[in-house]
């Protein structure tokens, strides 16, 4: 006899678990019970929302599948946030939760929540585990569903009950999962990958669009090799970047509203576009009817209904990024020619290259380059979301996958230090460091009681503006420098570290930012830079919301 | 735009109605009418759904609903022979002989059936296509209707077709 605590656990090391982030509470005691001897390391998070993000930066920096534990009530509530940028983002994330026993189930019981009502729009699957002989099962299906097609969050429900009685067996060992609703395809169909070859052999002015699936499917290699084949000039989504070196000649950096005039520039002129692994989000392609208005379009997913959701396509190849490129490069004999084409875009390159003023003034974009350079793409880089995000994604060389962690679709503020912790268990041998707002840290600062802790060498750079910037920029831009609610006072970051047992050093000055990043990444344990920089700068080059990606406004001229 | 008669196959798990209809409403999509029962297999329920929109739309809405674990099968059999039913039950006033005479008389052409005879009132119960039923309920609108009840429409492949095999 075992309780049904037990069978949990040893379903989740029969999944190759070995570490969940979490939140102790009254419905998760049984949870917690085990999981005292249990050989899966559990680490404390300050807040269940940590939890979430945690579990998420494990997976996205691993490609395994992330855990996350809160109890019932309001712990199953502060991980919606979490599981939300998850869903949004296609990260393979199972939450836990527990729940009110059984019988009180619907009464509003002290910290009883709808969860798995809650979360619904949120996650790929949910289950509310009602009979502890069905653990084992739901255990394994939860992480077939997570991992597998498009990957996304599955939560799991566990009323107290159901985790505390005994029974017999092991909960249905699962084995193999049979499930007659969910068949993902893997092997894009054979026609429709010669009707995209015969396309890219015609091309004159092919671009490849490239985003978050080319990471989570692995595909990097291979979408190298069909650039380097074809000779097609690529250019990545945030999600995407670190798929390709960023300094390869054939990568135009990132597209959309804060993409690179030579990347924009490119999707508006070409004759063929190849989108792979992507969603032409909004943020993506500005004003739809002028995004790559003059281009036959060719779009390998893995999840079919994100083809012609918001745009027209030409010829849809529904599978996994990875096989249908690895296809389509045994296939490829015609090779487009695509010199004229190439040196027309590396003339973009050169004329309007991503840039910024760097004089005397502690600038956000010199912090990300000293980085940069230092690290030479051997760290895992998470963001928050503004200008933060941005002024990475523009000013950071990425040079391998899962080496950029950023909360794309949902845009989640305080995401990145939690998410910073699980990038670290998942990859202690490379330095993490989360690239920070004075907004967007002081939503999840609560964290640096964990990395204390556990002694977690996270290192945060807060690009202090005492702004929640990117608001300020559009307030800026487009409501005349009303800067309602967007100033914030000045906060003592160091100190605040601190007194949490953290080491840190304030940076006001240019002069000051090497030698803090080199003492911050020597150190053994956490840190955190409080960077003082221009108050009002600004991301540039920008497409406005609504405009099309090539009306660029802040572009350089060389 | 047009009505499109959606038939999904789904596991009969509890929480699979929500989840397939708090998807539609979601994705801007009003559901007309639907309704939903255990079918000839086992552990399995069928959905019938009628959305409005345009093909495009209802393309994506199909995908979307395919994507939920427990849907095994979406059929658009809009454009399909097939045959569609609803039932109503229909509450109307017949206080005087002349309006139960006339009302029981409308009844048999529609071939409707009286379920109920109160002192003050006759419940009607018909069985057509949606446009049968809105013409008898515009006929028996006169005589006071006090309630009216109506399922979603169900609707099946005619032939030997079935929505059915895994997607």
């Amino acid at each position: 006899m075992k309780t049904g605590a037990k069978i949990l656990i040893e379903a989740l090391q029969r999944e190759g678990v070995d570490t969940i982030f979490g939140y102790p509470g009254g419905s998760v005691l049984p949870i917690y019970d085990e999981l005292y001897d249990s050989s899966i390391r559990h680490i404390l998070v300050r807040h269940e929302q940590a939890a979430a993000h945690a579990a998420d930066g494990y997976a996205r920096a691993s490609g395994r599948v992330g855990v996350c534990l809160a109890t019932s009530g309001p712990g199953a509530c502060n991980l919606v946030t979490g599981i939300a940028t998850a869903y949004m983002d296609s990260v393979p994330v199972v939450a836990l939760t527990g729940q009110v026993p059984t019988g009180m189930l619907g009464n509003d019981a002290f910290q009883e929540s709808d969860i798995t009502g809650i979360t619904m729009p949120v996650t790929k699957h949910n289950y509310l585990v009602k009979n502890g002989a069905d653990i084992g099962q739901v255990v394994r299906e939860a992480f077939y569903i997570a991992g597998t097609g498009r990957p996304g969050p599955v939560l799991i429900d566990l009323p107290k009950d159901v985790t505390t009685n005994q029974m017999a067996g092991d909960g249905g060992d699962g084995g193999e999962v049979l499930l007659r609703g969910y068949q993902p395809t893997y092997r894009g169909h054979v026609r429709q990958i010669e009707k995209a070859l015969a396309l890219v052999g015609e091309a004159e002015r092919p671009v490849i669009y490239a985003g978050g699936g080319v990471v989570h499917s692995n595909a990097s290699a291979e979408l190298l090799a069909f650039a380097e084949r074809a000779a097609v000039p690529v250019t990545t989504t945030l999600m995407g970047l670190g798929s390709l070196p960023c300094d390869h000649p054939l990568n135009l950096g990132m597209l959309g509203m804060h993409g690179t005039a030579a990347a924009n520039y490119a999707i508006t002129e070409s004759d063929l576009l190849l989108a792979v692994g992507v969603r032409f989000d909004d943020r993506v392609t500005g004003k739809l009817e002028a995004f790559a208005p003059n281009a036959t379009i060719v779009h390998i997913d893995i999840d079919p209904a994100e083809i012609g959701k918001n745009k027209a396509v030409d010829v849809p190849i529904v599978g996994d990024v990875k096989t249908v490129l690895a296809t389509m490069l045994e296939r490829m004999q015609k090779h487009p020619q695509t010199e004229g084409w190439r040196n027309r875009v590396s003339g973009w390159k050169q004329r309007h290259p991503v840039t910024f003023p760097d004089d005397d003034h502690l600038r956000p974009q010199y912090v990300i380059r000293q980085l940069s350079d230092i690290l030479k793409g051997e760290g895992i880089i998470v963001s928050e979301v503004g200008q933060n995000q941005m002024w990475t994604a523009l000013h950071y060389c990425f040079r391998k996958p899962r080496t950029w962690l950023t909360s794309g679709g949902l845009g989640t503020m305080g995401y990145g230090f939690p998410a910073a912790i699980g990038a670290h268990f998942a990859r202690p041998d490379m330095p993490v460091i989360d690239i920070a707002g004075d907004g967007s840290f002081q939503m999840n600062i609560q964290e640096l009681g964990t990395v204390a802790q556990y002694d977690i060498p996270v290192k945060v750079f807060v690009l202090n503006n005492m702004f929640l910037g990117m608001v300020r920029q559009w307030q800026e831009l487009f409501y005349d420098r009303r800067y309602s609610y967007t100033e914030l006072p000045p906060v003592d970051f160091v100190g605040i570290a601190k007194a949490y047992g953290v080491d840190g050093i304030r940076v006001e000055e240019k002069d000051g930012v090497r030698p803090a990043i080199e003492a911050a990444l020597a150190a053994d344990g956490p840190f955190v830079l409080d960077f003082r920089i221009e108050r009002e700068e600004n991301v540039f080059p920008m497409a406005p919301a609504g405009a099309a990606i090539n009306e660029m406004i802040g572009v350089h001229q060389e | 735009m047009k009505s499109h008669t959606l038939s999904l196959l789904v596991e009969n798990q509890a929480g699979v109605l929500s989840r397939v209809a708090g998807m539609f409403s979601r994705r801007g999509f009003n559901i007309e009418s639907l309704a939903v029962g255990t079918c000839e297999e086992p552990n399995m329920s069928r959905i019938t759904i009628v959305v409005y929109g345009d093909d495009l739309q209802v393309e994506q809405v199909m995908k979307q609903a395919n994507k939920l674990i427990e849907v095994v099968k979406v059929s658009d059999i809009t454009q399909r022979e097939s045959v569609a039913r609803e039932l109503a039950l229909i509450k109307v006033v017949a206080e005087t002989g002349t309006s139960r005479a006339e009302i029981m008389q409308i009844a048999d052409i529609f071939r409707a059936q009286i379920v109920d005879v109160g002192t003050r009132t006759l419940v009607l119960q018909v069985v057509g296509d949606t446009k049968k039923i809105d013409a008898l309920e515009t006929l028996l609108r006169q005589y006071g209707i006090t309630e009216l009840v109506r399922t979603g429409k169900i609707a099946m492949l005619r032939g030997s077709k079935t929505v059915k095999s895994a997607k």
